[in-house]
């Protein structure tokens, strides 16, 4: 498996670590109900398709990217920097 | 008083050669990582115009007389070979202590090095001015080409010997390699 | 036997080698199987499980039967297939799956007890009576089970991985992969051609032919020598492509050094991860054996086999061939061998419309029912109509026709697709993307089509890399591939379909009976397909014949799924670089060779080597060295090397704003000058990590980390930083490697320290100050971790040694000396501080007795999750001391004294232990469940692995100087 990482590029695998559904980007605010804490921490999605997840490139720029990929076909279709996200 | 005697990371080690391949400690001198902060870039452009430099593109290097600066991150770079200039606007840390390097050179240097590192070492795809951050097996390194058939390798001073260890390893199955075919 | 004037091995090259204790000749370019059928032998295995004497079936990779131990001086390699090991002076190799002799096997009593060893007999009848599994049928299935044995020491042998990048890789040389790798190369493109045997050619060094008007062999060497004078292309022999992965990744394992004897540092085995841009299978496709009654005997062989015996190794497996087959194109096989004057004694065709222009006795619309000879076939049974008659022979070459070789087309879920045609699967077109299968892989049979196909292929990669190429397409024959489909031939007799796995139609049959319908059911019932060869001989054989007993057609029962790896890989290879040392980096300290010419044994630490202890003359345990070192520290002064412990260097306007957010206590009111303890969290509320922070200016912060914690608090510190408040004026980076810092603990800390500054300093506790030591930089933080008055003095790491060794000396001349992990230890417990032993992930700061230091000022990361339910109150297993007057040990689980000792009465547990010869007790930190409401109660520790039940007092976990009087002296 490769990611394409927008700062350093083409790279393998083995360079990145594997974080979990980018959900852990939208942190509720502070006092939110405890049910937006328990969706945040716990409520994961597990589509057959499109998905979107957080990588870390550890073994590169040390940059924490969103990766949109399918989980059937294993296409990668996007990879953004977390610090320059757009959504 | 005592007296501190300084160390480098691979001290006393000798170079090694084999099957043309040439691994040896080489002294950097300082070594500043040069972080920029939000807004600073223009202070830090100005900061680093009297050395003839500029913060580097991703995976690249440029020197200019003793000086080098490279890419290691999005808004960060190490300035290697001078000390630092006064810097407004960027997190600046000296790193020279951080870091042993290695000098692999020699013909089948890239050859012991895909050994090592996941990366694309062709030449089209990795001409001498680049740098990038990968790993060395499983040490976090940075790798730069200083010419067609050299390179350079950053690994954290803690690990030099596992680094020599297995660069020197890799050699030996090349030049190993290279002797079947006589 | 060997024919003269044969073959493509150098005669000038004897070669001799050893198999199962007998030596032999062969020549340099033999397989250890074309040497063997040489010297005229046959037999060479036994079978997995009937142990049905087994000889030389195919000459490739896929071979079932011949597998065979190679002996190195230092490796014993089993499962060796003799197809594919070339000679090589020396070599010694015996048979295996045997028990006493090849010939007279003790374990072919199995084969008479065949009737009870059909399919799924492992499901029935080892099913009762219970008691007999674990006494007998265990140990026997264990005892029959598997093929082959090693040597039972380590592989001393080197390994190699490597990584290759290219624009275009080419799996297989024959005409298709030549081809395609000389447009490709003449373009100017990255080309990896990588062939699994040891020369170029494919199937053109057996079948010959002609080629653009040569003979297909002057073609091939043409276009070989073109591919190596060409600097973008690299030929990589001996190298099997055994999986694709995403993204254009391959693996393939090249077999670097097996054919010669061992040499120094010459790596066995390479595992290669080739990233490609596009990718040509031309793999060829496999021919596929006919089952009949018998069909096993050594001297059965595919009839290509036969072929690229007689053709490229100068070798007839027989004196007398006899050809069943159903292709024209097998016919070569026939007209081949008596071209080179081998008898064939008849040719047996299925098909009865089929030619019969052979100089010898052929067999139109006729079957093989049966064969003779017990160590090797003497005779076959013909039946033609209602005539059956036997014809002596001692080699039966059978051709079923081909299957493509479309393995790696399937490694990314592609189902192939199922050719009526050729009575065979073919790829599925963009199974794996980037990747065109070309030539026989795909179906195309004649050398045009595989030309013409590799060709096209490369063309328009090269098409695609931007590349131009001019080359034309040399001519070649394009005949026909027509077959009649034979699977099986009717007959009472066992016939084999798995040679490797002992997988007979009946056993197919039999499976289908009992519900085993599914072509996937049907595998795992039968094991049809799960041998060494993975079904490569026998898969679509084998559903052939399901899709037959199942009343429905081939395309409907489908085929089971082909996974990498493609050849069976050794995990030395896969692993290569991962023994040993290998296994992780080692973390050296500054320190590290003073402390090892001092005797401290070292302990691995989260890849850091750390002294354990450092012995004195006259101690011969470690708990007495450990001992002196925690009262040495407690009464004199202590020096240990503590720069592992992570080190962040943290600047900007945001710094503390930053730290604020990280840490559950407030970062940003710290005066410079000052250091302060800091607990961190994870976003669900438990314990991440804890350490100290000092505020060296007013936007510069210095972190501490745990030393097992580092990468991982960095990893969480980029996170929110980027996830959060990446416009924050923030930044930091790493310096755990950039200092060496030095613990020095004890009353006489203080004269230590001031006897070495450059100008003494009077720092209160949690303080820190920049000092010069001998002309350097260094900086001086109070703080201890022993609960003694304590300093940590941090140095450049180039002066790291020279210090460490100065304050040793000093420190001994004061009473004090180093002391090593062990005392660490102790002296931490003694004092109640917690490591990740205690902040082990499923804690909260309730739990450690910290919840105090969750600001309610402010918002942090966890702390909302740290409110859920749950985490909080009596219930909850707490921080406590643990007090014992004898032995006891962490992992133990904690009672109440007089209750019953199970899992609905455990009350918590221990988390570290040590003997402190400061309180003259075994004191531990562990969880008690409302542990700080029971101090002063007792508790009953219960240690079943080390057999310990003690009874203990609970404690607060600081034991050591609670009010924290020596700290603040």
């Amino acid at each position: 498996m490769r990611l394409k990482c927008p700062l350093c590029g083409d790279r393998d695998r083995r360079e990145f670590y594997y974080y979990g559904a980018e959900d852990y980007l939208h942190r509720p605010a502070e006092g939110a109900p405890l049910a937006d804490w328990d969706n945040y921490l716990h409520l994961r999605d597990n589509p057959a398709g499109v998905t979107k997840d957080l990588w870390y490139h550890e073994q590169g720029c040390a940059q924490w990217l969103v990766v949109t990929r399918n989980t059937v076909t294993h296409e990668i279709s996007g990879v953004e920097l977390v610090a320059e996200r757009k959504a | 008083m005592p007296e501190l005697i300084a160390k480098s990371a691979l001290d006393g080690q000798a170079p090694l050669t084999l099957g043309g391949v040439t691994l040896a400690e080489a002294a950097v001198g300082p070594i500043t990582s040069i972080a920029v902060l939000p807004g600073g870039a223009k202070a830090v452009a100005k900061g680093l115009k009297p050395l003839g430099l500029a913060m580097p593109g991703p995976n690249s290097f440029a020197e200019k007389a003793a000086a080098r600066i490279l890419w290691t991150g999005r808004d960060q770079a190490f300035l290697i070979g001078v000390d630092a200039p006064a810097l407004e606007g960027a997190a600046v840390t000296d790193q020279s202590d951080g870091w042993a390097v290695l000098a692999l050179s020699g013909l089948g240097a890239a050859d012991v090095l895909a050994r090592l590192v996941p990366l694309d070492l062709r030449l089209s795809a990795f001409p001498v001015g680049r740098a990038v951050r990968s790993g060395l097996n499983h040490m976090n390194a940075v790798i730069l080409r200083t010419g067609d058939y050299a390179f350079e390798i950053m690994v954290f001073r803690s690990m030099a010997r596992t680094a020599w260890h297995e660069i020197a390893a890799a050699m030996e199955a090349v030049a190993a390699r290279a002797s079947l075919k006589s | 036997m060997r024919i003269d004037g044969k073959g493509l091995i150098d005669r000038t090259k004897p070669v001799r080698f050893r198999f199962d204790g007998k030596d032999y000749a062969g020549y340099k370019g033999d397989t250890l199987a074309s040497a063997l059928l040489a010297n005229d032998v046959r037999l060479v295995g036994r079978s997995f499980k009937y142990h049905r004497p087994r000889g030389v079936l195919t000459a490739g990779s896929e071979e079932p039967n011949a597998l065979v131990e190679v002996i190195g001086a230092k490796n014993q390699t089993p499962n060796v297939r003799a197809t594919v090991q070339e000679v090589f002076e020396g070599l010694v190799a015996q048979s295996q799956n045997r028990m006493g002799s090849l010939r007279f096997d003790l374990l072919a009593v199995n084969d008479y007890l065949a009737p009870f060893l059909s399919a799924g007999f492992y499901y029935k009848t080892f099913m009762w009576p219970r008691a007999f599994w674990e006494g007998l049928y265990e140990p026997l299935i264990r005892r029959a089970a598997g093929l082959g044995s090693l040597s039972g020491k380590h592989d001393e042998g080197v390994y190699e991985k490597a990584f290759a990048f290219c624009d275009v890789l080419v799996i297989g040389s024959g005409p298709a992969g030549l081809m395609a790798a000389l447009t490709a190369g003449r373009s100017g493109a990255d080309v990896i051609l990588a062939e699994e045997s040891h020369s170029l050619g494919g199937r053109l060094l057996s079948d010959g032919g002609v080629i653009g008007g040569l003979p297909a062999g002057e073609w091939v060497a043409q276009v070989v020598a073109e591919l190596q004078a060409l600097p973008n292309v690299r030929i990589m022999l001996r190298t099997t492509v055994t999986g694709a992965y995403d993204h254009g990744t391959y693996g393939a394992l090249e077999r670097v050094g097996l054919h010669k004897s061992a040499r120094p540092n010459l790596p066995r085995e390479c595992f290669w991860r080739i990233v490609a841009g596009h990718t040509v299978l031309a793999a060829g496709a496999l021919e596929r054996p006919v089952a009949f009654e018998d069909n096993d005997r050594p001297g059965i062989m595919m009839a290509s086999a036969v072929r690229t015996y007689l053709n490229r190794y100068g070798v007839s497996p027989g004196k007398r061939v006899t050809l069943f087959a159903n292709t024209d194109a097998a016919r070569a096989t026939a007209r081949d061998l008596m071209a080179a004057g081998v008898t064939v004694a008849g040719i047996i065709d299925p098909r009865p419309d089929a030619f019969s222009v052979e100089d010898c006795p052929v067999h139109v619309g006729a079957e093989v029912i049966g064969t003779r000879g017990r160590l090797g076939l003497s005779a076959i049974t013909v039946r033609k109509g209602a005539e059956t008659f036997e014809i002596e022979t001692d080699c039966l070459a059978m051709s079923g026709g081909w299957n493509p070789t479309i393995h790696l087309t399937c490694h990314m879920n592609g189902r192939p697709r199922w050719s009526e045609d050729l009575a065979a699967f073919v790829p599925m077109e963009g199974a794996v993307p980037g990747l065109v299968a070309v030539g026989a892989a795909n179906g195309s049979m004649s050398t045009h089509g595989a030309l013409a196909t590799g060709h096209a292929a490369a063309l328009r990669m090269v098409d695609a890399l931007g590349r131009k190429v001019s080359i034309d397409l040399p001519a070649a024959e394009d005949a026909p591939y027509q077959l009649r489909a034979l699977w099986a031939v009717e007959g009472k007799g066992r016939a084999w379909l798995d040679f490797a796995n002992d997988v007979t139609t009946k056993d197919v049959k039999q499976a289908a009976q009992e519900g085993f319908r599914s072509v996937e059911h049907m595998k795992r019932y039968t094991t049809q397909g799960m041998a060494p060869d993975q079904g490569k001989n026998s898969n679509v054989a084998a559903l052939a014949v399901l899709a037959d007993a199942t009343g429905r057609g081939i395309a409907e029962t489908g085929v089971t799924t082909f996974r990498p790896p493609y050849v069976p890989v050794s995990i030395a290879a896969m692993g290569a670089g991962g023994r040993a040392e290998g296994f992780a980096p080692q973390r050296f300290l500054t320190s590290d060779q003073a402390s090892r010419d001092r005797g401290a044994p070292m302990i691995e630490a989260g890849l850091w080597y750390r002294p354990s202890y450092f012995p004195k003359p006259g101690e011969s345990t470690w708990r007495e060295a450990c001992d002196r070192e925690v009262t040495m520290v407690r009464q004199a002064v202590g020096v240990a090397d503590v720069s592992t412990l992570g080190k962040i260097d943290i600047q900007g306007k945001d710094a503390g704003r930053f730290l604020d957010f990280v840490y559950t206590n407030t970062f940003s009111t710290l005066p410079v000058g000052r250091v302060r303890y800091g607990l961190m969290l994870r976003e669900d509320g438990m314990v991440l990590d804890d350490g100290t922070s000092a505020r060296l200016g007013e936007g510069h912060y210095l972190m501490t980390t745990t030393t097992a914690a580092a990468g991982l608090v960095m990893r969480h510190l980029d996170f929110v930083h980027q996830a959060f408040c990446a416009d924050w004026q923030v930044r930091f980076i790493s310096v755990t490697e950039s200092w060496a810092q030095f613990a020095v603990a004890g009353p006489k800390a203080r004269a230590l320290v001031n006897s070495f500054l450059e100008t003494p300093v009077e720092l209160p506790f949690m303080g820190v100050a920049p000092v010069r030591i001998g002309g350097v930089n260094a900086r001086l933080f109070r703080i201890s971790f022993s609960g003694e008055e304590g300093y940590e003095i941090a140095v450049p790491t180039r002066y790291g040694e020279a210090l460490f060794r100065d304050l040793v000396a000093r420190a001994e001349t004061m009473g004090g000396g180093p002391y090593g992990m062990e005392a660490l230890n102790v002296l931490r417990i003694e004092k109640g501080f917690i490591t990740h032993a205690e902040i082990h992930g499923r804690v909260t700061a309730h739990d450690i007795g910290m919840e105090k230091m969750v600001s309610a000022k402010k918002n942090c990361i966890g702390k909302e999750a740290a409110t859920r339910p749950g985490l909080w109150g009596p219930e909850r297993e707490q921080l406590v001391g643990l007090k014992a007057a004898e032995a006891i040990s962490a992992g133990a689980h904690l009672f109440v004294p007089g209750t019953e000792v199970h899992r609905e009465t455990d009350q918590g547990y221990v988390t570290s232990v040590g003997w402190s010869p400061t309180e003259g007790a075994w004191l531990a930190l562990g969880f008690l469940k409302d542990g700080r409401a029971r101090i002063g109660q007792k508790v009953r520790l219960v240690d079943h692995l080390r057999g310990i039940d003690v009874i203990c007092e609970v404690c607060n976990p600081v034991f050591h100087d609670p009010e924290g009087e020596k700290l603040r002296a």
